[in-house]
């Protein structure tokens, strides 16, 4: 079994509620911070434990902490992200539904270190239910003193607040989501200025994935070294990653980072291997927007090595070969899945979250879903494949946001490793009605 | 249909949401008191509901049209008693989101994006809805309903007929929390 960190108590009968969340040593990070530490030496220990962000991008959270600028008599903010809406995705909804007390404590802490004056933690419409247990979880800690004014008589204030979005993938990019705090659109920012010098309210402001912020909480309890002595190399720590699609155990599972994907895959601790003994196909490893790969690039880098469950290993051989961590969003399709069918439901979900802002994301998604439509339909010709390719690259780096990224790589990816797949859809567009999924009607009638 | 107007209960929450922000900040309430005017003004946004919360909030009713257009979840027309939304994409479709849909359309006898003549049921079709470990999954109302097969969609379908639960938002979150 691999070191636990967050998930350690997910057994615990009773977790979600403080007494027992306290009485399995919840809170302790913020007396450690609040009566030993100076927000300083926190920030100093996050930086330490190599800890990057988990909603997708990686980027390195002491160093996004320590940016936050800090004029005097300006108000601060630390916000959460909990709009977990990429398409595989569902990590961050079992961490709070199940221990909503540790984003709570994490926030507090990470609150102390940043200096910040309230905290909101923005959760995506779609996850109603969960704002009734984080709001418990506020009560409760409110209740007990660790919010509210004059915390631990340390004279640090701080409130911290739900705050429901509706529906809009795009208010997963930090500053989009600001935008749709104050009560907007959610159109992404240019930046910079980036939301550390002008955020929230134009005030300095952290945005933070809610597993980023969970991790805090043991690496000021265990200091950042332990916690940059689990993992491998610079993917230090745990990683959540949610599994689904055509494998035995789909569900939320705590990793060590640097098991083999191999081991990810087929181990019994882990996903359990494929459904009914089928032969893997593919892996989608880090949420929708990261590139496809077939089932020998996933599971061998190009230098021959096992890949492993790592920023690095998965990203070695860069788009041609490689992939991305991403979010941890790991579906996994078996020998009988379409990837031209699975792709369009991608590019038909990026279609409909593009903000509209950009005219090449705006545009380009909506004509790769129609050209994959056609093509679906048996109506596509050898020049639509070609012209997928050109749009996809010309949406690439040329939008505001990383959302065209997103839409294009998915796109690049299929073509780069199943072109025939594309072409045998083209050349024989009566094969089309054969392509279906009979095992998942089976799954449906079998209760 | 009658004036369109906030219940004093729902002014109260209003006050303990706008609270939550900062002086001045009160337009960051737009997004949670649209949520309260859909759950009180039968499932739906009209330019009445609009006007309402814009006048509620001290907003140009401009300012919540655009928002309320912008987010998938603030229905634009009148809805159903029972919202059913079954969440389509990649790891739902693997194991038969499309599948469940046309189970749905030949029951009920209506298309994605049609409500039932009785006024009862609207079906749509969303994107991913952070269920993919469980799927196929729809949601109702502000329920999810998981691991989804042909027998449990009829026995969803059959207990939501005489439910309304395009309340179920209120239901769900304790007021007192606000």
């Amino acid at each position: 079994m691999g070191k636990k960190l967050l998930l350690a108590n997910d057994h615990v009968p009773g977790i979600k509620n403080y007494e027992v969340y306290r009485a399995n040593g919840g809170y302790k990070s913020v007396e450690k911070a609040i009566k030993t530490m100076s927000p300083d030496a926190v920030v100093e220990e996050v930086k330490k434990s190599g800890l990057r962000g988990r909603g997708g991008a990686g980027f390195p959270t002491g160093m996004k902490w320590s940016f936050l600028a800090k004029p005097e008599g300006v108000a601060r903010y630390i916000v959460c992200n909990a709009d977990e809406s990429e398409p595989g995705t569902f990590k961050d909804r079992y961490l709070m539904s199940r221990i909503p007390h540790i984003l709570i404590e994490g926030m507090i802490t990470s609150g102390f270190a940043l200096g910040a004056t309230a905290g909101y933690i923005y959760i995506r419409g779609e996850y109603f239910y969960i704002v009734s247990i984080l709001e418990k979880a506020i009560e409760e800690a409110y209740q007990n003193g660790w919010l509210g004014k004059n915390i631990l008589g340390s004279g640090f204030d701080y409130d911290l607040y739900v705050q429901v979005g509706a529906g809009a993938y795009i208010c997963g990019e930090e500053t989009a989501l600001l935008e749709s705090l104050e009560g907007k659109r959610g159109n992404p920012r240019i930046k910079p200025p980036f939301p550390a010098i002008a955020g929230l309210y134009g005030c300095p402001t952290v945005v933070n994935n809610v597993e980023t912020i969970a991790a805090v909480v043991p690496i000021i309890n265990e200091g950042g070294e332990a916690y940059a002595a689990v993992g491998i190399g610079k993917s230090a720590g745990t990683k959540l990653i949610s599994a689904s699609g055509h494998i035995n155990k789909p569900g939320v599972y705590e990793i060590e980072m640097g098991i083999t994907v191999e081991d990810f895959i087929y181990s019994d601790e882990y996903c359990g291997g494929i459904i009914n003994g089928r032969k893997l196909k593919a892996v989608v490893a880090g949420g929708s927007s990261v590139p496809i790969l077939p089932a020998d690039k996933i599971l061998t880098t190009p230098a021959g090595e096992k890949r492993l469950m790592s920023y690095e290993s998965l990203s070695e051989g860069g788009f041609a070969s490689g992939t991305m961590l991403g979010s941890g969003g790991f579906i996994v399709m078996d020998e009988t899945t379409s990837i031209v069918q699975n792709l369009h439901t991608f590019a038909r979900f990026y279609h409909h979250e593009s903000c509209g802002q950009c005219s090449p994301c705006r545009e380009g998604t909506g004509w790769m879903e129609k050209i994959l439509h056609k093509i679906l339909d048996g109506h596509g010709t050898m020049a639509d494949i070609e012209l997928l390719w050109e749009i996809q690259a010309k949406i690439e780096g040329n939008t505001i946001c990383p959302l065209g990224d997103a839409a294009a790589w998915p796109v690049a990816s299929a073509i780069r490793h199943f072109r025939s797949e594309f072409e045998e859809f083209v050349q024989n567009p009566t094969n089309l009605k054969k392509v279906r999924h009979y095992e998942s009607v089976n799954q449906l009638v079998s209760a | 249909m009658s004036e369109v107007k906030f219940s004093n209960d729902s002014l109260a929450v209003i006050e303990k949401i706008v609270a939550r922000y900062p002086e001045g900040k009160h337009k960051s309430a737009l997004l949670p008191v649209l949520h309260l005017a859909q759950a009180e003004f039968d499932g739906w946004l009209s330019p009445e509901a609009m006007d309402e919360v814009a006048r509620v909030l001290n907003l140009k009713s401009i300012e919540v049209y655009e928002v309320a257009s912008f987010y998938t979840m603030f229905n634009l027309s009148p809805v159903g008693k029972c919202l059913i939304e079954v969440c389509r994409t990649s790891s739902c479709w693997l194991k038969g989101a499309n599948e469940i849909v046309e189970h749905i359309e030949k029951k009920l006898n209506i298309k994605d994006g049609e409500t039932t003549p009785d006024g009862m049921f609207t079906l749509k079709t969303v994107e991913c809805l952070g269920s993919c470990g469980t799927a196929p999954m729809m949601m109702i109302g502000a329920q999810f309903h998981e691991n989804l097969t042909y027998d449990k969609v009829d026995s969803i379908l059959e207990t939501c007929k005489t439910e309304d639960k395009r309340k179920t938002y209120f239901d769900q979150v304790n007021i007192e929390h606000y």
